[in-house]
């Protein structure tokens, strides 16, 4: 069939039909949908980290108006099947056995440990209140060093202990020294465990049909294939009598991508009662159990020559990942990326890093957009700017120095990430372009004179986007790396296109269908997108790791060429021409020279409706699926770089921030605009993880940050204009070479703001060695005022 | 011990209601749940985030802030009215051809504050459309987009009166 190249209307900036849906109020999110009979669901949770349940007494509760019923682990036992949240790759990973409710024992601040049903949202607080949970309050392990203690509580006493599992990589074994180095510099960095804080909290809403045996359940979710699956099993129903619906999805950023105990519970209730149950968690409850991140307290040595050759690089990250792995997909990738992915962009030949994840407890620890890279990307360039300040040069061009450079790809890095092509060079040469740096240093150092300090951070990073399964479904994870398209063309030659990945805001949904829209020469509006729905779109990953694109694109990409070829087969019997001299455009059958033959709809109508212009043996069928899963590489591996521009006030410690610029290498850009606000998104997510937001629990693991008064997050005036450039370089996979962006304006934000205020603070002779960058923390740095936490670790180097 | 209700009459996007609800139940719930307006949002329920949003008697307010029974024969509007007034048309078009929204769960909260900056001022700056709208949290976008939008509606306006943009 004749060949087909990239064009209208990819990288046209068309809008989002869902945009003009949600300005008007009409969006349909999980809780916008009634539901008659409906019952609320409201839960008891446990007020302190650890304990023995003693007793649980429901009567009072279960006499209450409006109750329906109050579940407590004695009640559900026998109706599910607990997890664990395991990788038979790694078989030395301790992976504990977690209840929907806990049997015998609490372990964080915030654990369900009853549920009542009652038939309004207030009556089942006032009951859950009338609950009388009698729990003996034991030691708990809320820090790291606690956690390490030899003497340390057992978290899981069937563990052994509370070290969940150690990992190594690299190509040199951890803790041996640095050969040719002429100065080694060695620090710790803490990160502040935070939280992805959708604006929608978790949001669900189950039904059960008895006489057919089907359970649907909405839920504001990025993965509606995993979540059957994994409800399926737990529930012991088959895959095909669950339906999982999650249609608006109000930001979910990973925190809405795992199975939690309640959407087991609600589950639950809802077969047990007949009835709808609902389940919003309000902002105190999402806090207290939604999944955290980031936690990481992360010691480097680096190695360099005299000249800035960078030699030798360590890492060793200690990650405490809360009371359990999350289900399904353990807490692994978080520390696995700061593993793999620090230093990735450099051509060091003595790279080795360690990883501890660490029971403690606290709600758990899970994927937050962006898994692992921000943290990566931050203790390497803090590093990287160590090295130049101690040898006189300046950032850029020890990275110059260091980049891997452009002709050496395709490549491994020591930890065995399979680089395609990145573009390191060009994107740093942007950058510093875009900021003029020449311009910025001269007012930095002319403003310093009069005691204004300011700094400039560079971030360079790169990341893994579109990953397919090689950990997971070899690990014994039910996620898919592969994602699918299904294409039905009406009739009427207009078409409905139900793809497997989910849109909650990136605008996937229109960048599929301005990829099906290009193939079959039809346009964006004669389009109709249906996802979100596991009941009716192919079985696929959903929204994960920047996929919705590069990997569903893809495969929107195939079935459309697919579709493409059928219709271009019966119009070529239909007017006796060579299909492959033909072509769709502007909703047309046009010949080699652009004249237009037939409408498509015509095609489609004779496809539908009348046969008997067609041989007996041609195929006529105008609904096609694809599915598209990497196989070169496991994933898009790709690379941006960020600046940050901030002041730092030393009177309070106070950090504005003052410009931000991005460049960053997204492939083919299938909608610009999408992309450039994709991106800033994400920078000011990473923006508030560097100076603002932090999760605190004291050292009883008490939550203390349990409103959106104590817990910050970026205000529109919290944060500067971005400047978003792209730089578009190759891949080794499919047609549409599109590359994930959806973390990348978080992978490098942080980094790029410690390295900005860092060189503010250089010639006070401080540095902060902590994330987010809180006033006290500067303060602390300069000698004034205790951290918050106090890192044990500092630097030796200067 | 059964729940103390209110009957309460109010006017919402033009229409007169006459709901009986919980006396506690706040006035963003009673829009959502007994009357339906579910374009009206529910993101911190403690008045933090602005995704609850609307006008209440013409003026902006939290409706996670507000009881039912203190807004007993108030006239109300909710985005999902507003955005088809012609005063506001505009800057609903900003938004969607700006993308100054993502997820779209801030949306409602975040259009009526704009349309409320507007109203008071026609010719802002970007520091104060940032200045205004820091009630309104946003997740998704880098609210870069959301000030383009407002600035695009401003100048529309300007021009439409024949000021210079
Ligand atoms: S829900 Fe009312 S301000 Fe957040
Ligand atoms: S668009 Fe998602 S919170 Fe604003």
């Amino acid at each position: 069939m004749s060949k087909q190249i990239l064009r209208d209307p990819i990288g046209k900036s068309v809008p989002r039909e869902r945009a003009r849906r949600f300005v008007t109020g009409r969006g349909r999110y999980t809780d916008d949908t009634a539901a008659l009979r409906g019952l609320h669901a409201a839960f008891v949770r446990s007020p302190v980290a650890r304990g023995d349940i003693l007793e649980i007494d429901c009567q009072a509760a279960r006499d209450m108006d409006g109750v329906v019923a109050v579940l407590t682990h004695a009640e559900i036992a026998g109706l599910y099947q607990p997890w664990r949240a395991g990788n038979t790759l790694l078989p030395e990973m301790k992976a504990p056995e977690q209840h929907a409710l806990p049997p015998a024992r609490v372990n964080y601040v915030g654990e369900p440990v009853a549920m009542v049903v009652a038939t309004s949202r207030a009556l089942a607080e006032d009951a859950a209140e009338q609950v009388f949970a009698d729990i003996d309050p034991l030691d708990a392990v809320a820090d790291i060093e606690t956690a390490l203690a030899p003497d340390a509580p057992l978290i899981h006493e069937d563990c052994g202990s509370n070290l969940c599992v150690i990992l190594t990589s690299g190509n040199g074994d951890y803790g041996t020294p640095f050969k040719d180095a002429d100065l080694v510099i060695e620090d710790t960095v803490d990160f502040g465990r935070h939280t992805a804080c959708p604006l929608e909290t978790r949001s669900m809403l189950a039904e059960y049909d008895p006489s057919s045996e089907v359970l649907t359940l909405r839920i504001s979710h990025q993965c509606p294939h995993q979540l059957q699956a994994e409800l399926a099993k737990i529930l012991g129903l088959g895959q095909h009598r669950l339906r999982v619906i999650s249609e608006d999805v109000g930001g979910a950023y990973g925190l809405k991508q795992q199975l939690y105990q309640e959407d087991v519970l609600v589950c639950l209730a809802a077969i047990q009662t007949g009835r709808p149950v609902r389940f919003v968690a309000d902002r105190l409850e999402s806090f207290a159990s939604d999944n955290h991140a980031r936690e990481h307290r992360v010691s480097a040595r680096i190695a360099v020559t005299k000249d800035g050759r960078i030699t030798g690089f360590e890492l060793d990250d200690l990650f405490p990942i809360g009371a359990y792995p999350q289900y399904p997909r353990t807490s692994l990738g978080e520390g696995n990326h700061v593993l793999r992915m620090s230093a990735a962009g450099y051509d060091i030949a003595d790279f080795r890093s360690r990883l501890r994840l660490l029971f403690q407890n606290k709600a758990l620890i899970g994927h937050y957009r962006s898994v692992g890279h921000p943290v990566a990307c931050a203790i390497t360039e803090h590093m990287v700017d160590r090295a130049a300040a101690a040898l006189g040069l300046a950032p850029e061009t020890i990275r110059l120095r260091n980049f891997l450079s452009d002709d050496s790809y395709p490549r491994k890095t020591p930890t065995g990430v399979h680089l395609h092509y990145l573009s390191q060079h060009a994107c740093l040469d942007r950058l510093l372009a875009d900021m003029d740096i020449t311009a910025l240093r001269s007012e930095q150092a002319e403003l310093r004179k009069q005691g204004i300090y300011r700094g400039i951070g560079i971030a360079s990073f790169v990341e893994l986007t579109g990953t397919g399964n090689g950990f997971y479904g070899p690990g014994g994870i039910d996620v898919s790396g592969q994602d699918g398209c299904t294409l039905k063309m009406e009739p009427s030659g207009h078409v409905r296109c139900m793809p497997s990945v989910t849109d909650q805001g990136q605008g996937t949904d229109t960048g599929i269908a301005q990829i099906v829209a290009s193939v079959l020469g039809v346009e964006v509006a004669d389009i109709r997108v249906l996802s979100g729905d596991s009941e009716i779109t192919p079985h696929g990953g959903g929204a994960w790791a920047s996929r919705g694109i590069s990997t569903g694109g893809e495969a929107a990409w195939q079935a459309a060429q697919t579709l493409r070829e059928q219709l271009l087969m019966v119009a070529g019997h239909l007017h006796q021409r060579d299909p492959e001299t033909l072509d769709l455009s502007k909703g047309h059958v046009v010949d080699a020279a652009g004249a237009q033959i037939s409408t498509t709809a015509e095609v489609a109508h004779i496809c539908y409706f009348r046969h008997d212009l067609l041989p007996d043996d041609m195929p006529t069928e105008l609904m096609v699926t694809r599915h598209s899963v990497p196989r070169v590489q496991l994933f898009q591996a790709t690379n941006g770089i960020q600046a940050a521009y901030v002041e730092v006030d030393t009177d309070t410690g106070f950090t504005r921030l003052l410009g931000h610029w991005v460049a960053h290498d997204g492939g083919t850009l299938i909608n610009p605009k999408l992309v450039e606000e994709q991106i800033r998104g994400g920078v000011v997510q990473g923006l508030g993880a560097a100076l603002l937001e932090e999760i605190r629990y004291d050292e009883d693991g008490q939550l203390l940050t349990a409103t959106m008064a104590d817990y910050l997050v970026p205000m529109a005036s919290d944060v500067p204009d971005i400047q978003v450039s792209h730089v578009t370089s190759g891949t080794a996979e499919g047609v549409l070479g599109a590359k994930g962006v959806g973390e990348a304006g978080v992978a490098g934000a942080s980094g790029a703001v410690l390295n900005a205020v860092n060189d503010a603070l250089g010639p006070l002779g401080a540095t902060v060695r902590r994330l987010p960058i809180a006033p006290r923390t500067v303060l602390a740095a300069l000698g004034g005022a205790a951290p918050l936490t106090a890192a044990k670790t500092s630097g030796s180097g200067r | 011990m059964s729940e103390p209700m209110q009957r309460v009459a109010l006017k919402v996007n033009g229409e007169h209601h006459v709901v009986t609800v919980p006396t506690r139940k706040h006035l963003a719930d009673i829009l959502r749940e007994d009357l339906g307006f579910t374009g009206v949002h529910v993101g911190c329920e403690h008045g933090v985030c602005g995704a609850c949003t609307i006008r209440i008697d013409g003026a902006i307010a939290r409706g996670c802030l507000i009881l039912g029974g203190q807004s007993e024969g108030a006239e109300i509007e909710t985005i999902e009215y507003l955005s088809s007034q012609p005063g506001t048309r505009d800057l609903v078009e900003a938004f969607v051809s700006e993308n100054a929204l993502q997820c779209g769960f801030c949306t409602p909260g975040m259009v009526i504050s704009a349309a409320a900056l507007l109203a008071e001022t026609a010719d802002p700056t970007r520091e104060e459309v940032r200045a205004y709208l820091s009630g309104n949290y946003c997740r998704c976008t880098g609210y870069q987009a959301i000030v383009d939008a407002v600035m695009k509606t401003a100048a529309g306006r300007r021009a439409e009166k024949g000021e210079v943009a």
